[in-house]
């Protein structure tokens, strides 16, 4: 499939051909590509329980419209969320350790692959609900309205998520109270087994905005510049106007919905075609045209992100088991918690 | 002490905790402008404006949702259902993740969350719009439940749940927010998770919340111009479920009656009568009594409704069978 860009305005180009910039981009692709590369070995390894969804194929858009984002602003994801938290700033270690449902996790193994969290790190969760979490993330857009402050929330979702009540609501109030918000609809073409075409009456998701008189924009995915180059502007209108926006961005999923699936119901020669626009060699190309980077720094860079990986895994598997005599802990708050 | 209505003291509870606490909102559809459906939110928008208290479209998953979104980001909201039948369209949030969000994020985060809501029938509403699920949320670990049955239980308890760092259901009734009691004025507290004898008695037992406290107190009062002293235990924290009054009276009077508004199967009176058995089971000289709705959906008709709900005579009657006195 061929994703037109929708035309909007560039911000000047000047933002992107920084150096250290594009460089960032390429590493965080990275990291998020070998994390996703090691999990999966885990999980076959059998180090990972329950549901596993990887963001294998999906890394342009998750670092292009997280990067955009400053350390105090929110993201809110989904169960397909393990490169998400990282792009947002959560150490790998401890994404690793949740995964492995250890004690030095995100979410101290109570949550799992599912449900990463931090709140130091404005990361408010991975929900396994399809469309849960946006009307959850519009609560946080008020609450940054009511204490004026100008962060800004990014609700990141599937495309499967758009055909659900909970997002129509969502848009509708963060349209009608002005919320400093992000939709970004991650639109890998599928929800499970079923094409978008099969499942929603409009296949351009970025459409769905105008029901709601609401910025819509539809991005290449797989392009990272391009996808950072729209999220800085919604953002900017986000944080600035506190005008909300739905951003779609047309990507893939390389492997299957989930570690469990066979993945029969699309062909390899299309799965071949999107490997062919594969966001981190494309971005490398760019980085080595531009003289930026070098086949030999990309394969340090390569070494680097491995060996993070690697030492995640070492953290997670000497990390201790929760105790079973805190089974309890958490259920309720108890008076004064954080 | 002043004597208010409950819908009064429920109001004086909102509008001193509002004043108390900048963080403290409220939102609902017609909560605002309209002064909400049972006027309990009335004056207030006026008060506090509209930033603090927020008329909402009629979306109950946005407005639990949202709720949810600005209790984990600092402030403390107070969502209003229009009645506990229209919840249903935003379980999702309710069950799945207010009550779960602190603990599968690890303790990270806190949802200091109150929804106010009023179950009940009696009012010849039909099927959609009668019911009390209270149950439902009580079975929920992560989420508190209380359901006061007088004014003052009303403002301290509504207090206390907005001061709670946990999503609480607070659960009223359409039936009585016109009934009048002592209130006190300014900070009165009632405890989540205290439940609380409202009448001394020697007989038998009878535990209810909510309306049906009312309902008890009358059969009470009823049963005693025929000799029989009748403790009543208002169950008004029904999680955490604080079962010492109850299991203190059943050691004195060897005989329960359980009222609830609700259906009895799965339900408040089921799960009363279970904990009486583990825990005072040799004290007990009868099988623990439930009374409850008749197993249908609520009724139009005005005679079968009242049939439908459980009522003052319900309770004498069964009291006095329990004690072979019929
Ligand atoms: C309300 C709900 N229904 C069904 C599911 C099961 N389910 C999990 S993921 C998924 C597909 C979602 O697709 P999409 O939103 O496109 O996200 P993607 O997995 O492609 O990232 C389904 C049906 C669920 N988690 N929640
Ligand atoms: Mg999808």
């Amino acid at each position: 499939m061929k994703v037109e860009q929708r035309p909007a305005e560039s911000k000047s180009p000047a933002t992107l051909s920084d150096k250290a910039t594009l460089l960032k981009l390429h590493r965080e692709m990275l990291l998020v590509r070998r994390f996703e590369e090691k999990t999966a070995e885990m999980y076959q390894a059998a180090k990972i329980g329950g549901f596993c969804h990887l963001n294998i194929g999906e890394e342009a858009t998750i670092v292009g419209t997280i990067s955009s984002l400053r350390p105090d602003d929110y993201v809110y994801s989904t169960y397909r969320e393990h490169g998400h938290a990282i792009a947002k700033g959560i150490e790998p270690n401890a994404v690793m350790a949740e995964l492995f449902g250890k004690e030095t996790g995100t979410s101290h193994g109570r949550g799992g692959s599912m449900h990463l969290f931090s709140q130091e790190h404005r990361f408010y969760g991975g929900y396994a609900i399809v469309g849960q979490a946006l009307p959850i993330a519009c609560g946080t857009g008020y609450s940054i309205t009511y204490r004026e402050r100008d962060e800004v929330v990014m609700s990141i979702f599937g495309d499967g998520a758009t055909n659900i009540g909970a997002f129509h609501e969502s848009l509708n109030v963060a349209k009608l109270w002005h919320l400093p918000i992000v939709f970004v609809c991650v639109n890998n073409l599928y929800g499970m087994g079923t094409a978008v075409n099969r499942a929603s009456a409009v296949t351009e998701i970025w459409k769905k905005a105008c029901a709601y008189n609401m910025t819509g924009e539809r991005v290449d995915g797989m392009d990272v510049l391009a996808v950072r180059r729209i999220t800085d502007q919604l953002v900017e209108q986000a944080r600035a106007k506190h005008e909300p926006s739905l951003l779609e961005c047309v990507t893939y999923r390389y492997r299957g919905h989930s570690m469990s699936d066979p993945d029969t119901y699309r062909g390899k020669d299309e799965i071949k075609e999107w490997q062919g626009r594969d966001p981190i060699l494309t971005l490398g190309d760019h980085l080595k045209q531009q003289k930026l980077l070098t086949d030999q720094e990309i394969q340090k860079i390569d070494e680097e992100v491995t060996a993070e990986v690697e030492a995640a895994v070492k953290f997670a598997e000497e990390s201790p088991e929760p105790d079973p005599k805190e089974l309890f802990r958490d259920v309720y708050a108890e008076a004064g918690a954080a | 002490m002043p004597v208010l209505t409950m819908r009064d003291a429920l109001n004086q509870a909102l509008r001193e905790e509002m004043k108390r606490d900048e963080s403290v909102f409220l939102l609902g559809e017609d909560i605002g402008l309209y002064d909400g459906s049972f006027k309990v939110t009335r004056g207030l928008m006026k008060e506090f404006g509209e930033k603090r208290v927020l008329d909402t479209p009629i979306a109950e998953e946005i407005i639990v949702g949202a709720a949810i979104g600005a209790a984990m980001s600092g402030l403390r909201p107070v969502a209003e259902m229009m009645t506990v039948n229209f919840i249903m369209v935003a379980m999702d949030q309710v069950v799945n993740a207010a009550a779960h969000i602190r603990y599968m994020f690890g303790g990270g985060t806190k949802v200091p969350l109150v929804i106010r809501t009023p179950g009940g029938g009696g009012h010849q509403l039909g099927a959609q719009h009668s019911h009390s699920h209270e149950n439902w949320f009580a079975h929920v670990p992560g989420l508190k439940v209380v359901a006061p049955g007088t004014p003052a239980d009303a403002k301290g308890m509504l207090k206390s749940a907005i001061r709670d760092d946990n999503p609480v259901m607070f659960i009223e009734n359409e039936g009585t927010y016109a009934v009048k009691g002592e209130v006190p004025d300014g900070e009165h507290l009632v405890p989540l998770d205290k439940n609380d004898v409202k009448r001394q008695g020697d007989d038998i037992t009878i535990c209810a919340h909510s309306r049906m406290l009312i309902v008890a107190m009358d059969a009470a009062t009823e049963l005693e111009k025929e000799g029989i002293s009748a403790e009543v235990v208002d169950m008004r924290a029904l999680r955490p479920l604080d079962m010492m009054p109850v299991i203190e009276s059943v050691k004195k009077t060897s005989r329960l009656i359980t009222v609830e508004e609700g259906w009895r199967s799965y339900g408040v009176g089921a799960e009363i009568a279970s904990r009486v058995y583990e825990e005072a089971f040799d004290y007990l000289d009868a099988p623990v009594a439930r009374i409850g709705a008749a197993e249908v959906p609520a009724p139009y008709n005005k005679r079968l409704e009242k049939i439908a709900f459980p009522g003052k005579a319900d309770v004498v009657v069964t009291a006095k069978a329990l004690l072979g006195k019929n």
